[in-house]
């Protein structure tokens, strides 16, 4: 899509982030590693606890205690930002990475009216006065279909519907102009008829002002119809990742495989769906070498002893040694 | 011989369950934990343990009255915390002091318990008028502190007893009063707990499968609701303890000749403006450092049993 | 707004009434008014004249209608202690515990409400720790006895302030108050500080718990997100949310602090309705004891009204139209 791969916008090299517990620690990210271009709508998906949505508070700096980045770095246009002091990392939130989360109903804070957020939020990043400010949270109530803008724009969050909610949401998380949105499960509390709107509205919105998304959510047709390139996670780490087109078409990766066979497709007639015998690990519990390959019908002995890297498979990269092998 | 070969399997399980660990690392609980201990040591073993007997009048002497407590000038080995106007141990006269403050305390909050889990299983199980009127008398109730109705309740039932019965019943009053005062809490907790638990499931199996809503209620709904009562209980133990001390400060609770720590105090205020502050400061000391611990150990006890706060 | 506050209004009635029942019964079934007022050789006849003098030969509910009429009309009869009428007795005393019980909310809110918030946003720092430790001290140390250790230090040993009474008062037609002179404001400090301090540290706890529960939420996560500073987390989000539930214990707290001033009035000698009926209660004094709770009751459901009044003013929810 836009931009070659000199408009590396964010980089994301070896992530490990742990949790220590009282009976040891928990490696919930392990050594993730991938890229978004400007513009660039990358997808995130996998079992829940595969490590999505932890991947994305990491990037916006807001992993909850006693989680920690314990290795690798974060790049935003070759800057590190996971490094930065508190005070530099909020110059950062909002204005350059925005965030969209999950539920609605309880992201916006229900005793402020939705007009004093946007507000305050565009204050914070942008320098411009009071009524200007509300001029701009008019307008961008507006781009997000809020009808009546100008009058709602006092209303309180329960005064709107979930969907509405989300909207506002996404205009809260856009309204500073920020490079690139992590939007964890946008539209996984919404009602169906909703979800297809919100997801056009986000593409639209980031077609238009050229803003990079990562889109975390566990539904591979939102990912199909929305990214340009997608991530596949298993247990704290990047199975595959490679254009949607291929990944969905060939999937290399043998979980890839068995997640694609899983989805109910309309233009074929299968007698039953397929489906993955076992269940992703816990992180207590993560076997050697390969997270997979417990579950993995083309095991090697090598997948029980080592972890295999991402490396070229077709047209994607994945984390397997079967493409070891091939390459041979 | 199961059990025999089952217990130190359950021992070893309880040795190593998430509440176990937790207070083995928490110098907190672990501290608290041993001052609760070395109360009930000393109140219970008071028989045995305490140099003197307070209450026998005989071994009493006035020469011995108003000694100061041991490294001050005049005072005895034999008198380690002093004594008072009648030249009683003061050490003595607190070890059976807490024993009767934590015989109330202990005996209000058992009243309460039953009493607010038997009316919240019944709101919260059968709901409709029950639950509306049950629940509105606990609100009512809620919204006067309770010391006031432990007080009122007090008053009046003492206004109720005849002249002669009120020392030797006293005791009891006081329990009932403070029982009285405490239950709607309890009830609260255990209704809400009640309401969540009778949607669920499994007890609605229990109910088409025909099992009477006692049985219902004791072997399915009260396991669940025990945790957060135990935390309430404990936070109320150290409250009840301090309820029965202000009555007996305020001359309202047990009589001098079955002094409580509440009552040693007072006692002792009386003779604070003449400078022997022994008498009602080490009370004080020992019923302060006894209520600390107890809340103490209900924090920590309601930290580790909510797993969010972790 | 008002239709609701109006329905909150008629639904403090039923409780009125269950009170004044309460009290009802006090005053007519314990102890026996009759011979308390007339002594133990009355005759039978003057027994029958003072049972109807006093409506005691009535119907009972006739009997308790009376009774409410007079409690509206703030008649309460005699005292049998003192054989005064019980509203005079009242009257008097009402200045010295409204003294003593608002200056305590005062110190309780002005320091609680600070230091809640302050152990909430740094939960774990060493002041905080040290804060918290001490707050348990302030809940498990009895009134009482606080205020007997203040006694010990600030006027046996150091001799700086008065341990008893209320100092010099000026007198107004029905007031009269220790706020104008020194003499008053002094004796005022060890009282309502005894009598604050645990109502203090209740509320900074509950404070700070709302406050660490507030901050865990989504929508402080998203304030975060949206890179708000911490000043605007922390004031313009967080304490907000925080006083919904803070208004509803204090407004609590101030019904607690009525309720323990009976305490700090007994060690403090302090001339107001607590030391009224701990005497009362000493000496069975069923009229006061009555008229006592009637109006506690009626002190309480006027909190409840304000505070109620306090929710619709935060938060928003409460002010749909229905």
């Amino acid at each position: 899509m836009a931009g070659g791969a000199d408009a590396t916008l964010l980089e994301v090299r070896d992530l490990v982030v742990e949790f220590p517990t009282r009976r040891g620690v928990l490696r919930a990210l392990d050594g993730i590693s991938f890229s978004i271009a400007r513009g660039e709508v990358l997808g995130v998906v996998g079992e829940s606890g595969a490590g999505k949505s932890l991947t994305g508070a990491a990037i916006i700096g807001l992993l909850e205690p006693p989680g920690r980045v314990v290795g690798g770095e974060i790049r935003l246009d070759g800057q590190r930002i996971d490094n930065l002091p508190q005070a530099a990392m909020r110059k950062v939130r909002g204005k350059r990475i925005g965030a969209i989360f999950q539920d609605p109903l309880t992201t916006l804070n229900p005793l402020l009216s939705i007009g004093r957020q946007l507000v305050e939020t565009i204050r914070t990043h942008l320098p411009l006065s009071e009524s200007e400010a509300r001029e701009r949270a008019i307008s961008w109530l507006e781009e997000v279909g809020i009808p009546a803008a100008r009058q709602r724009i006092d209303a309180y969050p329960h005064e709107f519907s979930g969907g509405m909610r989300q909207r506002v949401v996404i205009a809260l998380a856009l309204c500073a102009e920020p490079e690139m949105v992590v939007a964890d499960e946008p539209t996984t509390a919404l009602d169906v008829s909703i979800q297809a709107q919100i997801i056009a509205l986000m593409k639209r919105l980031a077609a238009e002002h050229g803003t990079a998304v990562m889109l975390v959510t566990h539904d591979m047709g939102v990912i199909a119809e929305t990214c340009d390139r997608v991530a596949v996670m298993y247990a704290g780490r990047i199975a595959e990742i490679g254009p949607v087109r291929e990944v969905v078409k060939h999937p290399s990766h043998p979980y890839t495989s068995g997640l694609m066979a899983s989805i109910p497709a309309l233009d074929r007639k299968v007698a039953r769906l397929a489906q993955i015998e076992g269940a992703m690990p816990r992180l207590t519990t993560i076997p050697r070498g390969c997270a997979f390959n417990p579950r993995c019908p083309k095991a090697m002995d090598v997948c029980r002893q080592e972890k295999p890297g991402l490396r070229p498979a077709g047209a994607t990269m994945a984390a397997c040694h079967l493409y070891e092998v091939e390459n041979v | 011989m199961s059990g025999a070969t089952a217990s130190p399997g359950r021992l070893a399980r309880a040795w190593d369950s998430d509440i176990a660990w937790s207070f083995r690392h928490s110098p907190v609980a672990l501290v608290s934990g041993f001052a609760v201990l070395v109360c009930f040591v000393g109140a219970f073993g008071c028989g045995f343990l305490a140099p003197h007997d307070p209450f026998n009048l005989a071994s009493l002497s006035l020469s011995n009255s108003f000694l100061p407590p041991v490294p001050l000038k005049g005072s005895s080995w034999s008198f380690v915390f002093g004594t008072d106007d009648q030249g009683r141990d003061v050490l003595s006269a607190i070890m059976y002091g807490t024993r009767i403050s934590l015989i109330v305390g202990f005996a209000a909050i058992a009243m309460a318990l039953s009493l607010g889990i038997a009316l919240g299983l019944l709101a919260g199980y059968f709901g409709g008028v029950t639950d509306a009127v049950l629940m509105r008398a606990a609100d009512v109730q809620l919204s006067f502190p309770s010391l006031l109705i432990a007080l009122l309740v007090d008053g009046i039932v003492r206004a109720l007893l005849p002249r002669g019965a009120q020392n030797a019943l006293e005791l009891y009053v006081l329990i009932f009063a403070i029982g009285i005062a405490r239950w709607p809490q309890f009830a609260r907790t255990v209704r809400g707990s009640t309401l969540v638990e009778r949607g669920r499931e499994y007890v609605m199996a229990a109910r088409v499968i025909g099992i009477g809503p006692v049985r219902i209620m004791a072997s399915h709904i009260l396991p669940n609701v025990l945790g957060p009562v135990l935390v309430l209980a404990t936070i109320n133990l150290g409250l009840a303890i301090l309820d029965e001390a202000t009555l007996s400060f305020l001359g309202l609770g047990l009589p001098p000749t079955q002094p409580s720590l509440g009552t040693l105090i007072s006692n002792g205020n009386n003779f604070l403006y003449s400078g022997d502050w022994w008498i009602t400061v080490f009370p004080g000391i020992v019923l302060a450092g006894m209520v600390l611990a107890i809340n103490l150990l209900g924090d920590w006890l309601r930290d580790a049993l909510n797993p969010r706060l972790r | 707004m008002i239709a609701q506050l109006v329905s909150r209004l008629l639904q403090a009635i039923p409780v009125l009434l269950v009170v004044g029942f309460l009290s009802f019964a006090i005053f007519t079934y314990v102890g026996d008014p009759v011979s308390i007022m007339l002594g133990q050789n009355a005759t039978p006849a003057m027994r029958i004249a003072m049972r109807h003098a006093l409506g005691l030969d009535q119907p009972f509910l006739v009997q308790y209608w009376h009774f409410m009429v007079r409690a509206v009309h703030f008649n309460f009869g005699l005292s049998y202690r003192l054989a005064l009428p019980v509203s005079q007795l009242i009257l008097e005393r009402l200045p010295a515990t409204t003294e003593l019980v608002m200056t305590s909310a005062v110190l309780a809110l002005l320091v609680g409400l600070p230091l809640g918030v302050y152990t909430g946003i740094r939960p774990n720092g060493f002041v905080s720790r040290t804060i918290m430790a001490g707050s348990l001290l302030g809940v498990s140390l009895p009134t009482f006895l606080l205020g007997i250790l203040l006694i010990l230090f600030f006027s046996v040993l150091l001799g700086w302030l008065p341990s008893f009474g209320r100092g010099h008062v000026v007198n107004f037609t029905h007031w009269s108050t220790g706020f104008l002179t020194l003499s008053g404001l002094k004796s005022l400090i060890l009282p309502s500080i005894t009598l604050g301090l645990f109502q203090m540290t209740l509320i900074m706890r509950l404070v700070r718990t709302e406050m660490l529960e507030v901050l865990r939420s989504d929508y402080i996560k998203f304030a975060r997100a949206r890179g708000l500073g911490p000043r605007a987390i922390y004031f313009g989000h967080a304490l907000r949310n925080t006083l919904v539930p803070v208004i509803t214990i204090v407004g609590l707290q101030i019904g607690g602090l009525i309720g323990f001033s009976i305490v700090t009035e007994t060690v403090f000698q302090w001339p107001g309705m607590g030391l009224l009926l701990v005497q009362s209660i000493q000496n069975a004094d069923i009229p006061v004891m009555s008229a006592y709770l009637m109006l506690i009751a009626v002190v309480f459901v006027v909190i409840n009204l304000v505070v109620d009044i306090l929710y619709y003013v935060v938060d928003p929810r409460l002010r749909v139209k229905r």
